[in-house]
């Protein structure tokens, strides 16, 4: 056996590790540390700074810009609109996205051109969304308003109702990228082998418990995946806002980045703009964790 | 009282026909092997059993009841399938009892079946186990556990050894012959392999190319094919064809001549010949050494108990041969072989077989 195992190998590379073999990853590595751990660092090195671009430099501050924030409203807000949005949205593309992607999983052609259809929305720049979505809600010329008025109805106006404007913003959102998850809930479909299901046929499995007992178990990593990726991205919310209401009305649509893009590149105070992004930093990663978390102990029972 | 009966049954895949018009009809309690190459259509044909494939014309009755329209649950069959299919994210317990859930079985009654089928295949001990902790041959057992618990009217098995090692596919072929013997209950196995036809089978129906070539118990095909088809395919080493031209035969009998010029006189009648003999078949075993008729010897394949010899005629025609396990012969030797008279096949141009009416086509075993 022990011959065998020295024979596959060519002789002398057998369990032998060198400093060499580091050069392998240290491209990777490089840019790692170039792109992602210094400004990391430096951003959690700022948040503990008086750095503002307009008054100079003031020195360590200690937790300073954090009580701040604490007593700052509007932040306190932002940070709420945030978790608010995410709450809309998240739940919506996990949903929405398994509906679609159960739905077109077949070799139709009209699934093909619908799958396309769906997905395609999501090559649109933000900018190109938002002018679409704000001619759907515009008051009275809008779309919306059209359709509503053509049926007698009224449409509330989205985005001048504080209580509406953030569940628009979430339709836009979802609207706009709902094809990934669509994909990768697709992806996952595909990997589900035709005999389980023809299995479950046999043994006398509704389409109800067909979804719930054979089809949502064994995509259950996907729904945690694209669960865990829709909250990173959906906390990083500020294109379709800053575009369509630009934080308004009233404050209800302004999310985290916009308050440290305001902070940051209007007020010019980088130390008080890079401690709302540590708070937004731990936001992420704990829903993050809570999410991966969540997925496991299911695993498990 | 038949158990499944096939009614002039077709299946279309678009235009390709891949059954055409197939009647067949199946005893209670019999294990039935549909065997044949792949693409034959013997799987389709099971699955149109199972209800996952729809039948295009025909019907189909299990214990007299119609079902070829029926759901596959409520068909009262169990399948096996080859890559197993079990629900990958339950236990074997649950994949034992999804079935009986589904059809609102008290959990009792589900717990003392489960029990039952577990130590019938002795896998206790592996009840809370998920399929990804299991052995291939451990998963064949729970497969077929998952049909046993529901206590069909018919097992349905499409080519489940196939993914086992050699090993534990001769001793899974001895379980589930055990398993039959004992649960007295109709099973359907589908198979490539003439092999495990032969030993499992109580009946076997041979497929090409959508139809029925044969139906028969394992000997009775083995020994009176009905057409080439069937003569080539039962039996390892493959039935030796030789090309021939008719002769004059004694008796009424008739005789044959081979393509290096010898005469070989066969026990078949003359009257029951509809056409013309274009081919004689006859089995490594009936050639017999000092005959007349020369070869020379090309391989030897020693296989302990036996010997096969592969060797050609003066004309280049090929004769595989059975020798004892301790034949000095070998390659480059000549030989001369013979033909056991009573147990020679002779095959028309279209593929029909004709054998002695002497040869007895074996008991009807199991």
């Amino acid at each position: 056996m022990a011959e065998a195992a020295a024979l596959s190998r060519p002789a002398g590379v057998v369990g032998r590790r060198t400093w060499a073999n580091g050069l392998f990853v240290l491209p990777f590595f490089l840019t790692f540390l170039a792109l992602m751990v210094l400004p990391l660092g430096v951003g959690m090195w700022l948040s503990f700074q008086d750095y503002d671009m307009l008054g100079g430099y003031g020195g360590s501050v200690g937790f300073e810009n954090f009580t701040r924030l604490w007593e700052d409203k509007i932040f306190l807000r932002s940070v709420l609109n945030t978790v608010y949005f995410v709450c809309l949205s998240t739940p919506a593309f996990v949903a929405l996205g398994l509906f679609l992607a159960i739905s077109l999983n077949d070799t139709y052609r009209r699934s093909a051109v619908l799958r396309s259809i769906f997905f395609g929305s999501s090559v649109l720049s933000v900018t190109i969304v938002t002018l679409i979505w704000r001619l759907v809600y515009m008051p009275e010329r809008g779309l919306l308003a059209v359709s509503a008025g053509a049926v007698g109805l009224s449409s509330p106006s989205f985005m001048t109702t504080e209580s509406l404007a953030m569940p628009g913003i979430a339709i836009v959102t979802v609207w706009w990228i709902i094809g990934l998850p669509m994909m990768l809930f697709l992806a996952a479909l595909q990997q589900i082998p035709r005999e389980v299901y023809e299995a479950a046929a046999l043994d006398n499995a509704s389409r109800w418990t067909t979804l719930t007992r054979i089809t949502l178990p064994s995509i259950r990593r996907t729904i945690v995946l694209v669960a865990v990726i829709e909250v990173i991205l959906q906390f990083q919310i500020f294109g379709q806002v800053h575009l369509i209401t630009n934080g308004g009305p009233n404050n209800a649509t302004r999310p985290i980045v916009m308050f440290i893009y305001e902070a940051g590149f209007r007020d010019w105070s980088l130390g008080y703009a890079a401690a709302a992004s540590q708070v937004l930093f731990v936001l992420m990663l704990a829903a993050s964790f809570f999410q991966i978390w969540i997925g496991r102990s299911k695993q498990e029972d | 009282m038949t158990s499944i009966v096939l009614k002039r049954v077709s299946k279309k895949f678009g235009t390709t026909s891949v059954i055409s018009d197939l009647s067949l009809a199946i005893d209670p309690g019999e294990f039935t092997v549909f065997l044949g190459p792949s693409g034959c259509g013997k799987s389709t044909l099971l699955r149109m059993i199972a209800g996952l494939e729809d039948v295009t014309s025909g019907e189909i009755e299990i214990e007299g009841q119609r079902i070829d329209r029926a759901p596959p649950g409520e068909r009262g069959v169990a399948m096996v399938f080859q890559n197993y299919a079990l629900y990958p994210h339950m236990s074997v317990r649950e994949n034992l009892s999804f079935g009986l859930k589904n059809i609102g079985m008290p959990k009792a009654q589900i717990d003392e079946r489960v029990q039952a089928a577990a130590r019938m295949l002795e896998m206790d001990a592996l009840l809370e186990r998920r399929p990804s902790q299991l052995s291939g041959g451990q998963r064949q057992r729970v497969a077929i556990g998952r049909a046993i618990v529901k206590e069909p009217r018919a097992f349905l098995f499409d080519e489940p050894l196939s993914n086992l090692d050699a090993a534990l596919r001769s001793r899974t072929r001895v379980e589930l012959s055990r398993l039959h013997q004992r649960m007295k209950a109709t099973m359907i196995f589908v198979t490539h392999d003439q092999v495990e036809a032969m030993t499992m089978a109580t009946r076997i129906v041979v497929m090409n190319q959508g139809r029925v070539e044969q139906v028969g118990t394992p000997l009775g095909i083995y020994r009176r094919p009905a057409t080439r088809f069937v003569a080539g395919f039962i039996g390892s080493p493959a039935m030796n064809f030789l090309k021939v031209e008719p002769a004059a035969g004694e008796g009424g009998m008739a005789a044959v001549r081979l393509g290096d010029g010898t005469v070989v006189q066969t026990d078949i009648p003359t009257a029951g010949l509809e056409a013309v003999p274009a081919e004689l078949g006859v089995r490594a075993e009936h050639v017999t050494t000092g005959g007349g008729i020369p070869a020379t010897v090309d391989v030897v394949e020693r296989l302990g108990d036996r010997t096969l010899v592969y060797s050609r005629l003066r004309n280049g025609a090929a004769v595989v041969y059975e020798d004892e396990g301790d034949s000095p012969v070998s390659v480059g030797d000549a030989v001369s072989l013979g033909f056991r008279r009573q147990f020679l096949h002779l095959f028309d141009a279209s593929g029909k077989a004709h054998q002695a009416p002497t040869l007895e086509g074996g008991p009807r075993h199991g």
